[in-house]
């Protein structure tokens, strides 16, 4: 290793041994035991993981609004407890409940954020007009936010994020609640956000086709990453596809799956599901070997959802709670 | 880790402890912080119309009707009408109002989440609580002008040096009443605790203050919770004012100029505004520290 490459950018993000711990009464909760993390910069980064798994927990300590209860994090080189507002000045913050004031008309509300961010007048006017420019609400900038619909004013919200000019981007569920048409857009925004310059945007989210745009992710569970890797990599790491059946039977489907086809099987959002390595091999030993009436089958490549599947041990939509049962047929993907 | 992971991590940290005074002690930055605090809440009360007329119809109600009406069954003891007396306690009053309410606005700004981008910014919670204070003072005493225009309805000269003491009394007593607003949101987490407490703290503020009849010779009791109101100091230096510039008989002199004494010792109009700064820089003073440690 040549002593060029110790030139080589610090990590965007770097945490080790994080931890924090609430106290409620006599008991303590440790939301995130000890976390591990290293972003470099320049990355998009995702971070998956159910509700509770600690994830707000940890991005509110990564921007400086949480002390850590131990560990250490470093953001754009800086502590995040001791340097505390040199951090603040390198990170953009888009939290999950909107925090934009309503009374005020785009403009306004990004020149309040501009000067509490200590831009000059001239540099800050230049950077609202390239943010609004960028997230295509240039021809709003005086309207009041309140007329705003739901995808504008979030649109406007990572505008905010943005007229700093940031090296760390935080989104905490950015596209959560909007809708598919909205969200695709705001992907694009990061995209083009990637490509025109080096910031590094660290997202939170559990719509796992959205974490298919980052170059890495990490999956959080019960405090802890579980894994952290590439989409690819994770993907391949699991290796089976997954097959979702409706059975008459799911009880003694499953009974039948182990004693005929040596495979542990599963029941995730009201279907037996299985992984093996070539799952349309295994189809039709299933019709003639299980002796249960099958009513539809879904062999699914391996996603984002079955890596989270493998690591958790639940999807993540069995980790949110129960939720109404589909329909026979329309749980396909 | 890798020699090169050490490596790089030794150069993050070095080049981080050379960037650290930057913005230490950064004093123009927070008082550019308290100002564009102060600032949006200007612009929040010009964008709001509805609170703007509200606001300056109250205190018409209350110079107008509530003057007139109680100045025909009040004596003033001569010439000087009750509207003339009531006047300065009219001023305060409608400054009590907005000023309080724009103090207890902090809670309306956590419930819609904009107090967050506020507490995320590289600005200290002083800076936020000064800008609030500062811009809610500097909306109450605007407001008041209005009213102050119009005091030469009720007999009272446009003379400069009056009219400049009274704008400063008000925002004195604008800058204290908010200070107490911004004290309470900090405790107060919901929209519909704010009101009822506002009014609990606002209606005996009122009352308590003089502001609509002659604190001496009150009942013993009476006379010691006006003196424990901190806007009584603000109502009394205005009436004093007021009265200072009309041509009073000595009989209306020793009924309607406030002399407030303590334990016998009359305590001069002077120390009065000074005990009121005193007290409003510990309001906010307090504020500050609750917000830092709560928040």
């Amino acid at each position: 290793m040549s002593a060029v490459s110790n030139t080589v950018r610090a990590p965007a993000i770097e945490a080790s041994g994080l931890t924090k711990t609430y106290k409620t009464g006599d008991t303590a909760v440790e939301a995130v035991k000890g976390i591990d993390l290293r972003v470099e910069a320049g990355q998009t980064y995702g971070f998956l993981g159910p509700n509770g798994a600690g994830k707000s927990t940890t991005i509110e300590m990564l921007c400086t609004i949480r002390n850590p209860s131990g560990g250490v994090a470093r953001v754009a080189g800086f502590d995040v407890v001791r340097q505390r507002d040199q951090v603040r000045r390198r990170i953009g913050l888009v939290f999950q409940q909107q925090t934009l004031d309503l009374q005020l008309t785009a403009e306004q509300n990004l020149r309040f954020h501009a000067d509490l961010y200590g831009l000059s007048r001239a540099e800050g006017e230049r950077r609202i007009s390239e943010v609004l420019e960028m997230v295509a609400l240039a021809d709003r900038r005086s309207d009041v936010v309140s007329r705003f619909s739901g995808g504008m004013k979030r649109r406007l919200e990572i505008a905010r994020g943005l007229v700093h000019a940031p090296q760390v981007l935080f989104l905490d569920e950015p596209t959560i609640g909007l809708d598919p048409q909205t969200r695709a857009a705001i992907w694009d925004y990061l995209h083009d956000l990637r490509r025109t310059t080096e910031i590094t945007v660290f997202v939170t989210t559990h719509y796992m086709d959205e974490a298919e745009h980052c170059e890495r992710i990490a999956i959080m569970d019960h405090g802890e990453i579980v894994v952290e890797d590439t989409p690819e990599a994770l993907k391949s790491s699991v290796g089976t596809d997954r097959i979702a059946l409706r059975t008459d039977d799911d009880e003694l489907a499953i009974a039948r799956i182990r004693e005929r086809l040596g495979v542990e099987a599963g029941i995730h959002e009201d279907q037996v599901t299985l992984a093996v390595p070539d799952g349309a091999q295994v189809v039709p030993r299933l019709f003639t070997e299980l002796g249960v009436g099958i009513r539809a089958v879904t062999v699914t490549r391996p996603s984002l959802d079955d890596v989270f599947l493998t690591y958790t041990g639940r999807t993540i939509r069995d980790s949110e709670g129960p939720q109404k049962s589909l329909p026979p047929f329309a749980g396909r993907r | 880790m890798t020699s090169r992971d050490t490596a790089d991590r030794q150069l993050g940290f070095r080049a981080s402890e050379e960037a650290l005074p930057e913005v230490r002690n950064d004093m123009s930055h927070q008082l550019r912080a308290t100002w564009v605090v102060t600032r949006r809440e200007l612009l929040r009360f010009k964008q709001d119309k509805a609170r703007m007329v509200t606001m300056l119809l109250q205190p018409l109600l209350f110079i107008f009707v509530m003057g007139t009406g109680l100045g025909s069954i009040v004596d003033t003891g001569g010439g000087t009408s009750f509207r003339t007396f009531l006047f300065p306690g009219v001023l305060a009053t409608s400054v009590l109002f907005t000023a309080a309410f724009a103090g207890i606005s902090l809670v309306w700004d956590r419930e819609f989440g904009f107090l967050r981008e506020m507490m995320v910014a590289p600005i200290s919670r002083a800076s936020i609580i000064w800008g609030k204070c500062l811009g809610g003072a500097v909306v109450a005493t605007g407001q008041s002008l209005v009213l102050l225009a119009l005091a030469g309805t009720v007999g009272i000269p446009y003379s400069p040096p009056l009219l400049l003491g009274l704008i400063g009394c008000l925002f004195l007593g604008a800058l204290l009443l908010t200070a107490l607003g911004v004290l309470l949101s900090t405790r107060i987490k919901t929209i519909q605790a704010a009101m009822p407490v506002s009014q609990l703290l606002i209606m005996p503020m009122m009352f308590l203050s003089g502001s609509l009849f002659p604190i001496t010779n009150l009942p013993a009791w009476l006379a010691v919770l006006t003196r424990l109101n901190p806007l009584t100091y603000v109502v009394q230096p205005m009436r004093h004012l007021v009265l200072q510039h009309l041509s009073l008989t000595p009989a209306e002199q020793q009924r309607l100029v406030p002399v407030i004494t303590w334990f016998g010792w009359e305590v001069p109009v002077g120390f009065q505004l000074f005990a009121v700064a005193v007290i409003t820089l510990g309001l906010v003073t307090l504020a500050a520290r609750i917000f830092r440690t709560t928040e």
